[in-house]
């Protein structure tokens, strides 16, 4: 019986009991006693002893039974020895599982002829669209089998305690309506654990981050030591080959940091000052209508995917410099059709509307007092921005280019179209580099197999990435929040 | 006259005014003003630049050329031995693009024995031509033998030629249509069997090595799929967890840490939620590669900040009296939240779900790491199959050389951009509409 079906079953069970307990609550309602909770609340803690507890159940028991179905086929494996066909035992396992997946696939007169040897099953299972492994081998069936059996009936037996510990939550419940039974105060406790049950969500997504990088950065430094990662100055992975222990690459991380920066220097170089100076405009000289026209088209520039600027840069932007370049030179082109300069420009047009909002949102946050005070004393508007708001507003600026710089520095699509693959360490912004972000694409894309430093590098490069972002965030954030704190 | 003599002997007695540089002065102000447009202007004709470039390379697309043949289902092309009854691979096998040819050399007034012109004919037509025929037959054998009218689409080249986009002045051998084939297409044209129709293949077709028959039918259905698992995930995770922090509770060590993270979770990377996806969706939990499901959770990670951050402002901005009022009156914490503070908070929450799910829409990066630029033909039956989304299809296009996919591409682009916009814009709206000032 599938899980899905036995829940499918266990809300049913919750609704009839929601309907009865509603239903008796009213009907206890006979203008003697004042009921302490409405009628609908003793349905729904009918409900929630019906389903929640159950449904625990079903989850214990699925992952516990997972575990013993793993027992019993090491179990049933034969004892290994030199010369077993399959490398490793784990191996020989999932090869049964996939093989146990595949049985089910077959219906119950196929599988009451079960072929004995792996050669007559293929085509049986291939004709229902089930490949696998070619190393397959003939004693495996029957364990297979067998795994199917226990796994059937543990399902079973799962089955039957979730409907048993369903009813007897629903019969509980119903047998505790009384006039003056608190239900509304225990539905309201349990969902009040709901609520902190879901925002505790975000803290496990940090630790899911933090922990799944972590291990994986461990295992590759087993591998590559971290000295060579992060002062080498070459990045050569080489192809990930099994068992090809002989060509080690070469994991430098400082040209991917360079060309991250470099990048994230030129993006910043455009955004900060076209970004702040409209900022400023829309502040403090805009009138209401070219507000209301203008605002909406720059959060219209901050909507679009970052993939459609990487297009652009590539396929509009990056042919035309290099034609410009050639043209100014007449003849080689100085600006290669992916480069920095390219990149960063794009970057720094996408980061525009970032940096503008952030900086609209502190400049209006400046008191109005040091406006007039400033203005009153005959100094101009633009006088009064230069030294007094900007002054003021400092420290929030500060903090927003920050926050923009991290962004920036994980920016990945327009980097991946338009920076270039090549890890080259250069000081000439036509040029192409190569970022973190675009080699965390290059090493994750395609086939890969999870135990190859070629693989794992990306989750140091992605660690190392999300360390230097989240430094800089932190600061950000502390220093924009006390700015705020500043002017309350 | 006197008077006039004194008012000037005063006017020269009066103390000179004090320089203060007021011309200089306002010359800056006029200079930081015209600095203040110029960077206005730049965003904006940068967005203007774009999307011009996008939308004139990327109309085109919604059109695609199509050639109308009278094909007659010849039995003996389609099945010499007469064998179909017995074997059920003969239909398959058949040598169906012959027949669109016999019916295009007919057309064209080409004598079939001419070889060396009917080999001129080769890539006139698109491959595609022979599932189509195919299809046609396996869906009613009785054809066989008739003849009827079937719109075939052109190959891509063609295509290409037929929409001008071509220069025709390169000589022949540098491109890649000849000028036979020129000559035919205008025959066609003129006769009207060869015309362009919209091309409702750009919206159904899956991934194809043929341009003319690729395009973002599984990608559309993709994104679909995420954006619903996003919508339901992350609205009601994010609501709870927004109400728990505004609403319930207590200032201490935990509910900062909470916020820090969430603050910090907004301006995390993209790409690492897709190396999260990848670690824990995929290697721990051993769910399937290229999933929209898989997709769809990590997007919902992504979006969660920012519907928490939104719904908490919006949590923040009904008035204190309400709450005290509805407490007032007996309801309970529970019931206030629920029954007054969430539906006038409604508003503010839509409109940062919609923001929400519109980023979530755009984004790329995560999903190339969980592995959704496969190459996907069918449409994926359920959120575990595989599957592809719309900005990955734009950039699997984005990586084939030949120009009727750069073309597929820009469209492909417009399409996104419209269905974003078309959320950004709602956004706005209801934002204007259902703003409250207490």
């Amino acid at each position: 019986m599938s899980s899905l079906l036995v829940l499918a079953i266990v809300v049913v069970i919750g609704l009839i009991a929601f309907l009865i307990g509603r239903q008796r609550a009213a009907a206890q309602d006979n203008g003697t006693v004042k009921p302490h909770s409405r009628a609908h609340y003793h349905g729904w803690w009918a409900f929630l002893l019906a389903v929640l507890p159950a449904l625990l159940l079903l989850a214990v028991w699925n992952i516990g039974s997972s575990f013993y179905l793993d027992h019993h086929i090491h179990a049933a494996l034969p004892e290994r020895t030199a010369e077993s066909a399959v490398a490793s035992e784990a191996l020989d396992a999932s090869l049964v599982k996939s093989l146990a997946r595949g049985l089910r696939r077959l219906d119950a007169k196929a599988l009451a002829a079960l072929p004995a040897t792996f050669a007559e099953l293929q085509p049986l299972l291939a004709a229902k669209g089930v490949a696998l492994a070619t190393d397959t081998q003939d004693y495996m069936i029957p364990i297979a089998v067998e795994a199917n059996t226990v796994q059937d009936r543990l399902g079973l037996i799962g089955a039957a305690l979730t409907f048993a510990l369903s009813i007897a939550g629903a019969f509980y419940a119903l047998g505790q309506i009384l006039p003056r039974a608190r239900a509304r105060n225990n539905v309201e406790r349990l969902m009040l654990w709901g609520l902190l049950a879901a925002s505790t969500i975000a803290i496990l997504t940090t630790v899911g981050i933090v922990l799944s990088m972590l291990f994986q950065t461990i295992t590759f430094f087993e591998s590559v030591s971290p000295a060579t990662f992060f002062f080498g100055t070459v990045w050569d992975p080489r192809f990930s080959a099994a068992g090809s222990g002989g060509s080690q690459g070469q994991f430098g991380l400082i040209p991917l940091l360079a060309g991250t920066l470099y990048i994230a220097f030129i993006a910043l170089l455009v955004a900060v000052p076209v970004g702040l100076m409209s900022a400023v405009y829309m502040a403090e000289y805009a009138s209401p209508k070219v507000r209301a026209v203008v605002k909406p088209a720059l959060e219209l520039l901050a909507g679009i995917p970052t993939i459609v600027y990487g297009i652009f840069a590539v396929v509009t932007l990056g042919p035309f410099l290099r034609d410009l370049s050639a043209a100014l030179t007449g003849g080689s082109p100085f600006i290669q059709g992916q480069s920095i300069f390219t990149a960063g420009l794009v970057m720094g047009v996408m980061l525009i509307p970032v940096v503008s909002s952030l900086s609209d949102d502190i400049i209006t946050a400046v008191p109005r007092a040091m406006r007039d005070g400033s203005l009153g004393l005959g100094a101009t508007r633009s006088e009064t921005i230069k030294r007094v708001i900007l002054p003021a507003a400092l420290p929030g600026i500060v903090g927003a280019v920050l926050l923009t710089a991290s962004r920036a520095i994980g920016e990945t699509m327009i980097v991946v179209l338009a920076a270039g693959v090549a890890a080259n360490l250069t000081i000439n912004p036509f040029e192409a580099m190569t970022t973190i972000t675009v080699k965390i694409v290059n090493q994750l894309t395609g086939d890969l197999e999870f135990n190859s430093p070629q693989t794992l590098v990306a989750f140091a490069l992605g660690l190392t990435l999300f360390v230097l972002t989240l430094v800089m965030n932190i600061v950000a954030l502390y220093i924009v929040r006390k700015y705020r704190e500043q002017y309350e | 006259m006197t008077d006039i003599a004194i008012d000037m002997t005063q006017a020269v007695a009066k103390p000179q005014r004090r320089d203060i540089g007021l011309k200089a002065r306002y010359a800056a102000e006029r200079r930081f003003r015209i600095y203040g447009v110029l960077a206005i202007s730049v965003g904006l004709a940068f967005l203007a630049i774009m999307l011009i470039t996008i939308v004139s390379k990327g109309y085109t697309a919604f059109w695609q050329t199509t050639v109308t043949l009278p094909i007659s289902f010849d039995e003996k092309i389609i099945d010499p031995d007469n064998k179909r009854a017995t074997d059920p691979d003969a239909l398959v096998a058949a040598n169906y693009p012959k027949l669109a040819e016999n019916a295009l050399v007919a057309k064209l007034g080409i004598n079939p024995d001419d070889k060396v012109a009917v080999r001129k004919l080769k890539g006139f037509l698109s491959e595609g031509a022979r599932v189509q025929l195919r299809n046609i037959v396996a869906a009613d054998p009785s054809v066989i033998g008739t003849t009827r009218d079937v719109e075939i689409l052109a190959a891509a080249n063609l295509d290409s030629a037929f929409k001008g986009q071509i220069d025709l002045s390169v000589e022949e051998a540098r491109r890649k249509v000849s000028d036979q084939q020129i000559t035919w297409m205008n025959q066609l044209k003129a006769s009207g069997v060869m015309a362009e129709h919209f091309n409702t293949g750009l919206f159904t077709y899956g991934a194809s090595s043929r341009p003319e028959t690729s395009g973002m039918g599984v990608a559309i259905i993709g994104s679909f799929y995420m954006m619903i698992i996003v919508l339901l995930l992350a609205l009601p995770i994010g609501v709870a967890a927004s109400i728990y922090l505004e609403e319930f509770a207590k200032k201490n060590r935990f509910t900062d840490l909470i916020e820090v993270n969430i603050n910090n979770l907004a301006a995390v990377p993209s790409i690492v939620f897709g190396l999260l996806g990848l670690a824990v969706f995929i290697n721990f939990l051993g769910m399937p590669r290229s999933a929209s499901f898989v997709g769809g959770l990590v997007l919902t990670l992504m979006t969660l900040p920012t519907i928490i951050i939104a719904t908490r402002a919006a949590l923040a901005a009904v008035p204190p009296s309400i709450r005290s009022a509805a407490l007032g009156l007996g309801a309970s914490k529970m019931q206030m939240v629920f029954q007054h503070i969430l539906p006038l908070a409604a508003p503010g929450i839509l409109t940062g779900t919609i923001i929400g799910l519109a980023r979530a829409l755009g984004e790329t990066a995560p999903l190339l790491l969980i592995g959704m630029v496969a190459f996907v033909a069918d449409y994926p039956a359920t959120p575990f199959d595989p599957a592809t989304a719309l900005p990955v299809q734009i950039y699997l296009w984005s990586n084939e050389a030949e120009r009727a996919f750069v073309e597929r591409m820009s469209g492909a682009i417009i399409v996104l951009l419209i269905f974003l916009m078309a959320m950004n814009i709602t956004a706005i709206v209801l934002r204007r509409r259902f703003e409250r000032r207490w």
